[in-house]
């Protein structure tokens, strides 16, 4: 088992009007195995987490700790905690023009596992994951996420993640902007990544439709860059009946 | 980052970037730059310039001066619409002395069914297809003893792809001649590869006729202290289509300014350019897409890449849709990725537009630093940071080469660009 354990965490961002505190004191545990829920207001920093975690340099850590079995994370650059078993799917994922899907997916796989993946079983593998998300197989000699749609896009990311086989997996409000289908596809997608046993899930929502396809085991709350309120997936129903209002957000920043 | 399109809605004669009409997203910056005068305030990421703005006369590409006399053109001062991007103090006499040094040498492979015929000014087929529009251009039709003169006969479909070897026979300034005649119904691949070194001003004629498919594919693979200045010109006849590629690679200084003239309805033409400029070398390229027809289809995609201490491009592209060219179908695109300090991309996109019936109209052109994005993108799958960036550029550049689809020079231009990236400090 492994653990992904993030400690007091504070983050700010550099912005035209000066240093912005974004995360206030964020405590949170992932063993492998379990999945959590992040949920929260727009600006309530659970994105802002989620790209601290996969090192984006626009976030400045100010003080606490992330570790991945007791080694640093924050110590790491961007690539090595990709390679120590962190994946992130991205809200917004990038377009890399004129790096075909193919060649994306297997410099990624050698980068990660050390050795390039057996040509056969790679191939077949690839196939197999792209045919269960239901991707159309002319995607691989696209170049990456170029013209692709919100939904393609989300999908693509959660192909990553089945083929990369990470030790946690955080998802970056996945969700938003997919249609049902596409997000039971996606869902599917996740909890057999996670059905494998080997790995953790933070699964970052604003919404709890997704919470209907993936069951969390913990649910925690940001508010204004803290763990408001944490609980077991009944406290995402209750957010499913009242919302976000019972929690005073009148000072949540906006990331 | 500026990625815009310009749709026309009226009649009027709409003229892009013509001085006084705003376009939300765009400023009139760089108009004043001229020529190599300019420090290096440009690199890294910045919105394109229009051209036509204050200090330019008349900018419309339609007014520009055309003849095969020498003596029409007045000498240059480096401050010409045409010429004010162009290091002229490095042009080793190509725009003041008489040509008359050796051409480059000329070796031709192809299949037996093309005909290579070296020919005299006086043969009757020099002139078909191109009429030279600047000075130099001018000076080398002036001086060029002897032409070479590439025919691909009618209906012949040529499946290898013919050869043109031009290698520098020093460095006196000289001229050079060449002509190539698809002949109706044709379809056929040309390569003319450009070596060694030289100081050379060149014509090439591209006469596409009627129903004819020629993909012309030049290469600029020269010796560092080449001086080249290549006007290609094609004429482009009903329904016919060229594909037209530059490759710019190696030289001091290489400036080449192709042409598409539509002759005829129907006629499609795709212009592909890439460039690389390592420290030092300026490579410009000025591209002009003549719409004097109706019913016609252009698509010009540029790429260049710059590393290295004062590695200077220029990219203009002159579109011009008159205004009996309706149902004209067109979209130009530079792109240009800064890979280091101290280097400078131009690009400048200008669409003119004189009659509002047309499929449609637009222009691109960005010229940015490698994207951070796209490199946190890649990293954070755990692909190391130089992996990536020889990914980006290598896939940039790609894009290009793809085109070409002649597997043998793809490979070779692939092999090019490796080299230049090693080449480079990361």
């Amino acid at each position: 088992m492994s653990t992904l354990e993030i400690r007091d965490l504070h983050v700010s961002i550099e912005t035209e009007q000066g240093t912005k505190q974004i995360l206030k004191g964020v405590n949170l545990t992932v063993n492998t195995g379990e999945t959590h829920a992040i949920m929260g207001p727009n600006g309530s920093g659970k994105s802002t987490l989620a790209s601290t975690i996969a090192g984006h340099p626009r976030y400045n850590v100010d003080s606490g700790s992330i570790t991945l079995d007791g080694d640093d994370v924050l110590a790491m650059t961007v690539d090595q905690r990709a390679r120590a078993g962190l994946f992130l799917a991205m809200q917004y994922p990038v377009e890399v023009p004129g790096v075909t899907m193919t060649n994306f997916l297997r410099t990624a796989k050698t980068a990660i596992d050390g050795e390039a993946p057996k040509l056969r079983t790679w191939t077949k593998d690839v196939k197999a994951a792209m045919a269960q998300l239901r991707i159309e197989e002319d995607f691989a000699s696209r170049n990456v996420n170029e013209g692709f749609s919100g939904g393609e896009k989300k999908r693509i990311e959660i192909l990553q993640m089945e083929l990369f086989k990470p030790r946690f997996a955080i998802l970056d409000e996945t969700d938003s902007g997919l249609d049902v289908d596409a997000l039971k596809v996606v869902s599917e997608g996740v909890n057999r990544a996670q059905g494998a046993g080997n790995m953790g899930t933070l699964l970052i929502t604003h919404y709890t439709r997704i919470l209907r396809y993936i069951k969390p085991d913990f649910v925690h709350v940001f508010i204004d860059g803290r763990v408001a309120e944490e609980g077991g997936p009944e406290l995402a129903d209750r957010l499913e009946d009242e919302g976000y209002d019972r929690f005073d957000a009148s000072d949540a920043v906006t990331a | 980052m500026t990625n815009d399109t310009a749709q026309p809605v009226t009649n009027e004669k709409a003229r892009i970037g013509a001085p006084g009409q705003a376009i939300v997203g765009m400023n009139e910056e760089g108009e004043n730059l001229s020529t190599d005068n300019v420090s290096t305030e440009q690199h890294g990421a910045k919105a394109h310039s229009h051209g036509g703005g204050a200090g330019v006369s008349d900018s419309s590409r339609a007014g520009r001066l055309t003849s095969y006399n020498l003596s029409d053109f007045p000498a240059l001062t480096g401050r010409e619409e045409d010429w004010r991007f162009t290091p002229l103090n490095r042009l080793a006499g190509l725009h003041t002395d008489e040509l008359t040094g050796p051409a480059p040498t000329v070796q031709v492979e192809k299949p037996d069914a093309v005909r290579v015929e070296t020919v005299g000014r006086d043969d009757a087929r020099i002139g078909v297809a191109a009429i030279p529009d600047d000075r130099v251009s001018a000076s080398a039709w002036a001086s060029f003893k002897e032409a070479t003169v590439v025919t691909i006969p009618s209906e012949l479909e040529v499946d290898s792809e013919i050869t043109v070897t031009l290698t520098g026979a020093g460095m006196d300034p000289a001229a050079s001649h060449v002509l190539i005649q698809a002949e109706k119904f044709s379809r056929s691949v040309v390569v003319l590869d450009h070596r060694g070194s030289a100081v050379v001003a060149e014509n090439v004629e591209m006469d596409i006729q009627d129903g004819a498919q020629l993909t012309v594919v030049s290469i600029q693979d020269w010796d560092d202290e080449t001086v080249h200045a290549s006007a290609q010109q094609a004429k482009i006849g009903r329904d016919a289509k060229l594909k037209h590629v530059i490759v710019s690679l190696g030289g001091d200084v290489v400036r080449v300014t192709p042409s598409s003239r539509f002759a005829g309805p129907g006629g499609d033409v795709e212009m592909f350019g890439l460039y690389f400029a390592d420290a030092g070398q300026h490579f410009e390229q000025r591209l002009f897409v003549d719409h004097a027809v109706p019913n016609c289809k252009s698509r010009v995609s540029y790429k260049g890449a710059l590393q290295g201490q004062d590695a200077r491009t220029v990219w203009v592209g002159d579109v011009l849709i008159r205004k009996e060219a309706e149902g004209t179908d067109t979209y130009e695109v530079n792109r240009n990725l800064v890979l280091s300090d101290g280097a400078r991309a131009d690009s400048v996109p200008n669409l003119e537009i004189e009659t509002g019936l047309i499929e449609g109209a637009g222009h691109a052109s960005t010229t940015g630093r490698f994207d951070d994005e796209q490199l946190f993108y890649l990293q954070s799958r755990g692909i190391p940071e130089d992996v990536a960036r020889r990914l980006v550029v290598r896939g940039f550049l790609n894009e290009i080469i793809q085109q070409i689809r002649v597997p043998a020079l793809e490979e070779r231009l692939q092999a090019a660009v490796e080299r230049e990236l090693e080449a480079g400090d990361y």
